[in-house]
């Protein structure tokens, strides 16, 4: 018995990862080719910490959440490695490969919303106009915590108030259309919680909210985290949030991870272009008014039949004719914890070696 | 709820009153009327007619008089009395003409309703779900065909395999021993037998479109974010489709409940005369052939009447089935 819990204390000061997302590849199948949505995505989630995923629309992040648990269209092919450790609730097993599992099946369908739950970008449309808020969590709590209705209600209750609804007891009863936006992501959290999960996807939680309330929500899953203690993957394409929100970033563009590292090294050290760009994009406090922020220059190209060259390309600045577009790019170590995929430093890091 | 039932009910009395007055003209507008084409008849008979003849019956049936006066005694007889007005065709009553027929129309009507709903909706839910497979493109093969299919072809093909196969070609909607015997169990037997033909036959063309309108409803509830939010919060399959799109789904199905109603009253005047029921459709039909007015007249309104009070059905339904439309009326 001790040496078990010895044994788990030491896995949590290891680091062991929750989840662990290895070579992750999506494939759609277009009507003019296979669209390589994802491809080949590595990161890592430790217990409690915040991981942040940001790139542009249409760069894959929401595919790649979603295949965590399964919930992507069944026209999407994913191939890779998705563990999850399991070992956390007390039995002694092995992560297991999400990916392995039936989406329809029994075992998955215990995991989510229990172990990992989601919040969704349009609170608007996640919930269904044709039920109550009451319900639509009840509902998710019987399947998971309790079969008691009255228990299921009171445990919604008191997450409703958790997130700071007020007259929880009416608005239980109340349909979607009946809250304003800001309150339907409060309950969309609410729900999300009320199973106590180790992990939480949030996908571009406060995109559809107005700024005054995109930081009282962010506050607020702040909050609940340091309570419950569960890890956040965060999905935006906002900096200012991962700023706010995150230990570590990966930055995503077309379906590849360019760039991860802690969050101060992100910003205070960004190595690759596109982040560099990302970065010089953000408007800035005190910064001259009449100066025109800078933007990325071209757009993100389709992933079909793209030839081994990097995405970025086109748009580099920093470009390398002859190699850039030669070649798939390797991921590169700068050091323990930043990794980026860039010709510029495995060009150095190979002078070095040399 | 039960304002906004209220509500329409009276909003829709003047509709009513107001489609009175336009049917009573339209049937006033072919020109001639019943003296004339009863002249006719008797013309080709062998009998002449006299102007005076002509005019004495005119007067006899209050048709010499003014439309406008003609439809007051009209409806001031319905309103007050109950009566319709006189058939000519048949002499007697239109209500008793009515009477006569309606049992068996709303038979056959109901019957034809159940058929679309029970088997357009899970073929509907199934062709969505199974998007693209061998069943969605059998099912919806069978639609298109079943949309384009005159009605009175596929009377006549089904009556021509009944009578190849069974032999008996199930005219009517009952045989000949059962036709004016008292109600009993066999006869009941008997009158599903017969209604076979003329239910699918009626039915298929509106079976047929609420397949693609549920098909199409299903396929837009399947891609909305609240399947997707149900999914991650470890419903099952089974349970996400019936709670979620299923239902979401259904509303627009209940909203066009109103024109089914009606367009099965109509729709199966042709079914019926090729198929020799005795039901409504064809009643009308030599009512306007006749210039029957009261008959025709009555049987206009009656459809008009069936069309509102089916459209408000499906509005309280409606209102009842989608949150939205209920609290914006409880909020009132």
């Amino acid at each position: 018995m001790t040496t078990q819990t010895a044994q788990a204390a030491c896995k949590a000061d290891d680091g062991q990862p929750l989840l662990s997302v290895q070579d992750l590849k999506i494939r759609i199948q277009m009507d003019n080719g296979v669209m390589q949505a994802v491809d080949g995505v590595d990161f890592e989630i430790k217990k409690g910490k915040t991981l942040g995923l940001v790139g542009e629309s249409g760069c894959g992040k929401s595919l790649t959440s979603r295949a965590i648990i399964g919930i992507n269209p069944k026209e999407c092919e994913t191939t890779g490695v998705i563990k999850y450790d399991l070992a956390s609730e007390g039995s002694a097993s092995d992560p297991i490969d999400l990916l392995s599992l039936d989406p329809k099946g029994k075992r998955i369908r215990s995991i989510r919303g229990n172990k990992i739950a989601m919040i969704f970008q349009e609170p608007m449309t996640a919930f269904s106009p044709m039920y109550t808020i009451g319900n639509q969590m009840v509902e998710m709590i019987r399947i998971h915590r309790t079969k008691n209705k009255k228990e299921a209600k009171k445990i919604a209750l008191e997450m409703l108030g958790k997130v700071g609804i007020s007259d929880q007891e009416k608005r239980f009863d109340q349909y979607p259309h009946e809250f304003s936006g800001g309150m339907r992501q409060r309950a969309m959290i609410a729900m999300a919680l009320s199973c106590n999960p180790e992990l939480l996807i949030a996908d571009e939680p406060t995109t559809a909210l107005d700024v005054t309330i995109q930081a009282q929500v962010l506050e607020l899953m702040q909050s609940l985290q340091r309570e419950f203690g569960m890890a956040i993957l965060l999905v935006t394409h906002d900096l200012g949030i991962i700023a706010e929100m995150c230990d570590e970033v990966a930055v995503m563009y077309l379906g590849k991870i360019v760039e991860q590292a802690p969050v101060r090294e992100i910003f205070y050290n960004p190595k690759h272009p596109y982040t560099k760009g990302l970065l010089k994009s953000m408007p800035r406090l005190g910064g001259e008014k009449s100066v025109r922020l800078d933007s990325i220059e071209g757009s993100v190209p389709m992933p079909i039949d793209m030839p081994p060259m990097c995405g970025f390309y086109e748009r580099c600045t920093d470009r390398i004719e002859g190699v850039c577009n030669a070649r798939s790019v390797p991921k590169t170590r700068i050091s323990d914890d930043h990794s980026v995929r860039c010709f510029l430093y495995s060009d150095q890091q190979r002078g070095e070696a040399q | 709820m039960l304002q906004y039932s209220i509500k329409r009910i009276v909003m829709a009395i003047p509709v009513v009153i107001f489609i009175s007055f336009i049917v009573f003209y339209i049937i006033q507008l072919p020109p001639g009327d019943y003296v004339s084409s009863y002249s006719a008849q008797m013309t080709a008979a062998g009998e002449i007619m006299t102007q005076d003849d002509m005019d004495q019956m005119r007067a006899n049936l209050g048709l010499d008089r003014p439309v406008y006066e003609q439809y007051a005694i009209w409806i001031k007889k319905i309103v007050f009395e109950g009566d319709f007005g006189y058939s000519f065709n048949y002499n007697k009553p239109v209500i008793d003409v009515v009477k006569q027929y309606m049992g068996l129309t709303l038979v056959v009507s109901i019957v034809t309703m159940l058929f679309q709903y029970l088997v357009a909706i899970p073929i509907g839910i199934y062709t969505a779900v199974k998007q693209y497979s061998a069943g969605d493109y059998f099912f919806s093969g069978l639609s298109f065909l079943g949309m384009a299919t005159p009605n009175f072809l596929l009377a006549i093909i089904l009556m021509y395999f009944s009578y190849t196969w069974f032999g008996d070609p199930l005219l009517g909607l009952f045989s000949d021993e059962y036709v004016n015997a008292a109600w009993s169990w066999d006869k009941v037997v008997d009158l599903l037998k017969h209604l076979v033909i003329p239910v699918i036959v009626i039915g298929l063309a509106s079976t047929a479109d609420l397949i693609r309108v549920m098909r199409g409803q299903m396929l837009d509830e399947l891609n909305k974010p609240n399947v997707v939010t149900a999914r991650s919060k470890g419903l099952s399959e089974t349970k996400i489709l019936f709670k979620y799109p299923t239902r979401a789904a259904l509303n627009p199905i209940v909203s066009t409940f109103g024109w089914s109603l009606s367009s099965i009253f109509t729709g199966s005047t042709i079914t019926a005369i090729v198929l020799n029921l005795p039901i409504q459709g064809p009643v009308m039909y030599k009512a306007l052939l006749g210039q029957d007015m009261y008959l025709a007249g009555s049987w206009l309104l009656f459809m008009a009447l069936l069309t509102v009070l089916g459209t408000l059905i499906s509005d309280i339904l409606l209102a009842w089935l989608d949150p939205k439309i209920r609290t914006e009326f409880r909020g009132n």
